[in-house]
């Protein structure tokens, strides 16, 4: 990743948030002291990329204003941020999580059907614009590994089948049910609780 | 106050200081490179690790504030491997190549290599390789090179104030840069150089041009502005490579504006290093004795009253002593050393920077009065933005709008706003009132105005109503533009009685009754007015007098000659000789004093401690040299009301004021770059 504008990417002449978007950056702003609203940069930019689908150098140039930053402040921000998109991306990005964890339980399989089913390769969009695939670090997920992180949702305890079925979820326009593909609530363990599943009265130092 | 030990050493500390200033203040060395002690504290380059006993792994002696009772080892075997880690991480990335680097030599990289480097490296993977940036006609940025220190960004945000500079993207790919493509827009921005402690930041025109141990160093002043800030010109056989700052906190504590640092390729080009004579009608080089023949001719039986001398804008105190005398002599009392018509010939405090510049440091609340102290003095700006970063500044503006790098009150462009101030009818009159320490400065944009004195008179009038000058503080200011002004002014090189001043001369000149005109390296007026008079034109450059002259006396520049100048705020330096004056080119004041024999007026002074003796005689202040003598309150300036115009500075292009950096191809790129095509182009570029 290169942290400099010299590439390729087609920077849209300007930008503006909607009266919506700018009703909601101005409920942010308000929530710091004044004087203070640089604060709000990183709200602003999830805004900003949340309306554009990423982050144009219109778009920080256009918070900048706003919060009455020196633009190179609010590139700062957006470049040290992974989260912030600073090239367009398609309408699903497809986060796969390949730190050690998530290696270990497989999330080089998972990878390898995303580029077989999307038929592109890692930071690469789908010609239709639909997708996109990335390599991330880790998603803080582990316990659910493999993990992928589509919009604002995690896709946990992934396999090729369950991964293969996600992307054609999407494909055909449906919202697949996030979380865990196996079925376990949350973080338990699999194939049910293992503690807690009994009284025991024998326990030493009394029948509490 | 806290008391420490360092190394074994006790020392008792102000509260708030760091671990790393208390081991400076006993003289105990630590390596540092991100710490620098005019810049803010950031911590990250971690080179400064020292053992503190209780503390459970090595501190950052720079961030770290003392505390009463701590025990610091600098040099244990644990802090010597802290250090020895951190240049390692430090070196993965930073290549190999100091035999092409224009830091090599002055790197503190290098010399902490010397202390703390392995002699081996254990990285074997790719080093990293960042891209090359443009940062204009100034700096030449190596990123590859850089170690991320940070300084450079922490002093174009903070005391430059152009926050430009910043650092984007994370860990392995962090680069220092502007991120979309620009150029550093700060009239400061060549102490980033200096700043840079590795060669990621050298300078574009001296690239590959020298190396450090290959350069005489001299001790000087800087003539391109009249803060007389401190230099060194580094000088290389008889070319002048480069002009570094040299530290004065009293004056520019370490900064130096780009003009007076890279102009100085000026100094090789258009040079006059032969005197010349007008022969029907053409510019012919002549001999010492042709020139001054040619002179003593046109002035004999020649009345002093039809006689002018003008000097310009970078002529040192000692010449223009000469001048004075040699004209006294002739009997011409029309001289003058402000070219622009500058209003000022009264006492010393209506024409000096009274509060001095370390001054502004104590100011509480500022005017500025048709001026623009970022193009006119960019140090004395930064000293400005530095005491408003303090807080509990506030600043009003009278003249043009523009980008001062501190916030202030436009309170308008006319100058009817100073007299509503100075009757305290306006809301600012009351903010200066309230002020402990309130202080103007009044600009030659200005004061160079017809009504430049009403203007003045104003000033005084405003200093006096809302009690700027007080036993301990004068808070009335003149920022000038021309070195030599100051130093002028204090010997008198002004019309004698019935003398003609700068206008006078020129409408004289067009209407024949000037019949004889001597510049000394005085450029900047109209040379179309002088009609048919006979121009000597003495100076070092050949520019506008010199198209003009009838005959052109070869001078010596600010870098050839041991000079006296007086800064703006009244301060008396010298600068000296660091190469020799090109060709037959001769010290100023030593053409004068030969021309005066020839002309049979005889200047009573041989050499140069003889002349600054003359100087002191005409006025003491020569006599007391690096030091400020308080000029006491009078009264000054003319009553009136001021003509409505708005006030503007008298600088539109930073980068060429003066025959030097006219003639310097680094300001003719700079110009190009950051004014734009609104200077005069002339022959082949034009």
């Amino acid at each position: 990743m290169s942290s400099s504008t010299t590439d390729t990417t087609v920077q849209p002449e300007s930008f503006a948030f909607t009266a919506e978007n700018l009703a909601k950056a101005q409920a942010v702003i308000a929530k710091y002291p004044q004087g203070r609203q640089r604060s709000a940069v990183m709200p602003l930019l999830d805004i900003a990329q949340r309306q554009e689908g990423w982050v144009s150098l219109a778009a920080m140039n256009y918070v900048a204003e706003m919060l009455d930053l020196a633009p190179i402040k609010v590139y700062e921000v957006a470049t040290f941020y992974t989260m912030f998109q600073l090239k367009p991306v398609g309408k699903y990005h497809l986060q796969v999580c390949t730190n050690l964890p998530c290696m270990l339980r497989g999330s080089e399989e998972i990878v390898e059907t995303c580029r077989k089913e999307l038929g592109v390769g890692l930071g690469q969009t789908t010609a239709d614009g639909l997708f996109t695939l990335s390599e991330v670090e880790c998603l803080g997920a582990c316990v659910n590994a493999p993990v992928m992180w589509i919009g604002d949702d995690y896709y946990e305890d992934l396999d090729v089948e369950s991964a293969k079925q996600i992307i054609l979820a999407l494909k055909r326009g449906e919202t697949p049910k996030p979380g865990s593909q196996t079925g376990r609530q949350g973080s338990c363990p699999v194939g049910g609780p293992t503690t807690l599943t009994s009284l025991q009265s024998s326990l030493p130092g009394g029948d509490a | 106050m806290p008391k420490l030990t360092i190394d074994g050493r006790e020392v008792e500390v102000e509260a708030g200081t760091t671990i790393l200033q208390a081991a400076d203040y006993l003289g105990i060395e630590i390596p540092r490179f991100c710490y620098h002690e005019r810049l803010a504290i950031s911590g990250n380059c971690r080179m400064c690790l020292v053992e503190v006993e209780k503390a459970p792994k090595p501190v950052a002696s720079c961030a770290m504030p003392v505390a009463d009772g701590m025990v610091v080892h600098t040099d244990t075997p644990m802090v010597l491997k802290a250090r020895k880690g951190v240049l390692e991480f430090l070196l993965i990335n930073h290549p190999l190549d100091c035999p092409i680097c224009d830091q090599g030599g002055e790197c503190d990289l290098q010399d902490e290599v010397m202390a703390y480097g392995a002699d081996r490296g254990r990285f074997a993977e790719n080093k990293r390789a960042v891209k090359d940036k443009d940062y204009g006609p100034l700096v030449k940025p190596t990123m590859t090179r850089c170690i991320h220190c940070t300084r450079c960004i922490r002093f174009i945000t903070d005391v430059a104030g152009v926050p430009e500079l910043g650092g984007t993207g994370r860990g392995e790919n962090l680069e220092v840069g502007t991120y979309v493509q620009k150029v550093l827009s700060s009239e400061l921005s060549g102490n980033i150089i200096d700043l840079c402690p590795v060669g990621a930041l050298t300078s574009k025109p001296y690239s590959f041009a020298a190396r450090p141990w290959e350069l005489k160093k001299t001790e000087s002043i800087d003539v391109f502005d009249a803060v007389g800030s401190n230099i060194r010109v580094d000088a290389r056989a008889n070319q002048v490579m480069r002009v570094v700052p040299r530290t004065n906190d009293d004056v520019n504590e370490e900064w130096l504006g780009d003009k007076s640092r890279f102009a100085v390729d000026g100094l090789m080009r258009q040079r006059l290093d032969r005197p010349y004579v007008r022969r029907n009608g053409k510019l012919e080089p002549a001999t010492w004795p042709e020139a001054f023949s040619a002179i003593a001719a046109r002035l004999k039986g020649a009345a002093g009253v039809k006689l002018a001398a003008i000097a310009g804008d970078q002529a040192d105190a000692e010449a223009m002593v000469a001048l004075k005398d040699l004209f006294t002599r002739l009997g011409s009392p029309s001289l003058d050393c402000r070219q622009d018509g500058a209003k000022l010939s009264g006492p010393r405090v209506s024409y000096l920077f009274n509060s001095t510049i370390a001054g502004i440091d104590a100011a509480d609340a500022l005017m500025l009065i048709g001026t623009n102290p970022r193009l006119e003095a960019p140090v004395i700006n930064a000293r400005i933005r530095k005491r408003w970063m303090a807080g509990g500044f506030s600043v009003g503006v009278v003249g043009p709008k523009t980008n001062l790098t501190y916030k202030h009150e436009h309170l308008g462009e006319g100058a009817s706003v100073l007299s509503a101030i100075a009757d305290g009818s306006h809301p600012f009159a009351a903010k200066l009132k309230a002020a402990k320490r309130p202080m103007l400065i009044i600009g030659q944009g200005a004061l160079a105005r017809v009504d430049g004195d009403i203007l003045l008179g104003l000033a005084r009038k405003i200093a006096e109503a809302t009690g700027m000058h007080s036993a301990e503080w004068n808070g009335f200011n003149v920022l000038h533009t021309a070195a030599a002004r100051v130093g002028g002014l204090d010997l008198g090189f002004l019309p004698a009685g019935g003398g003609r001043d700068v206008e006078g001369i020129l409408a004289g000149a067009e209407k024949g009754e000037v019949e004889v005109v001597y510049l000394l390296g005085a450029d900047e007026i109209d040379m179309q007015r002088l009609g048919k008079a006979f121009v000597i034109y003495q100076g070092h450059h050949g520019d506008a007098g010199a198209h003009r002259a009838d005959v052109i006396l070869p001078g010596a520049a600010y870098t050839e000659k041991s000079g006296t100048y007086v800064s703006t705020e009244g301060r008396v330096q010298r600068t000296q000789l660091a190469v020799f004056p090109p060709g037959e080119a001769k010290e100023d004041w030593k053409i004068l004093r030969a021309l005066s024999e020839v002309l049979g007026k005889a200047l009573p002074y041989d050499t140069l401690a003889e002349v600054r003796a003359r100087l002191a005689d005409v006025n003491p202040v020569f006599a007391a040299v690096d030091r400020i003598e308080p000029a006491a309150w009078a009264s000054f300036g003319a009553d009136g009301v001021p003509a409505a115009d708005p006030l503007a500075s008298p600088i539109d292009n930073y980068y060429m004021t003066d025959p030097i950096s006219r003639a310097s191809k680094t300001m003719a790129e700079c110009t190009a770059t950051f004014v734009g095509c609104a200077h005069k182009r002339t022959g082949t570029n034009g």
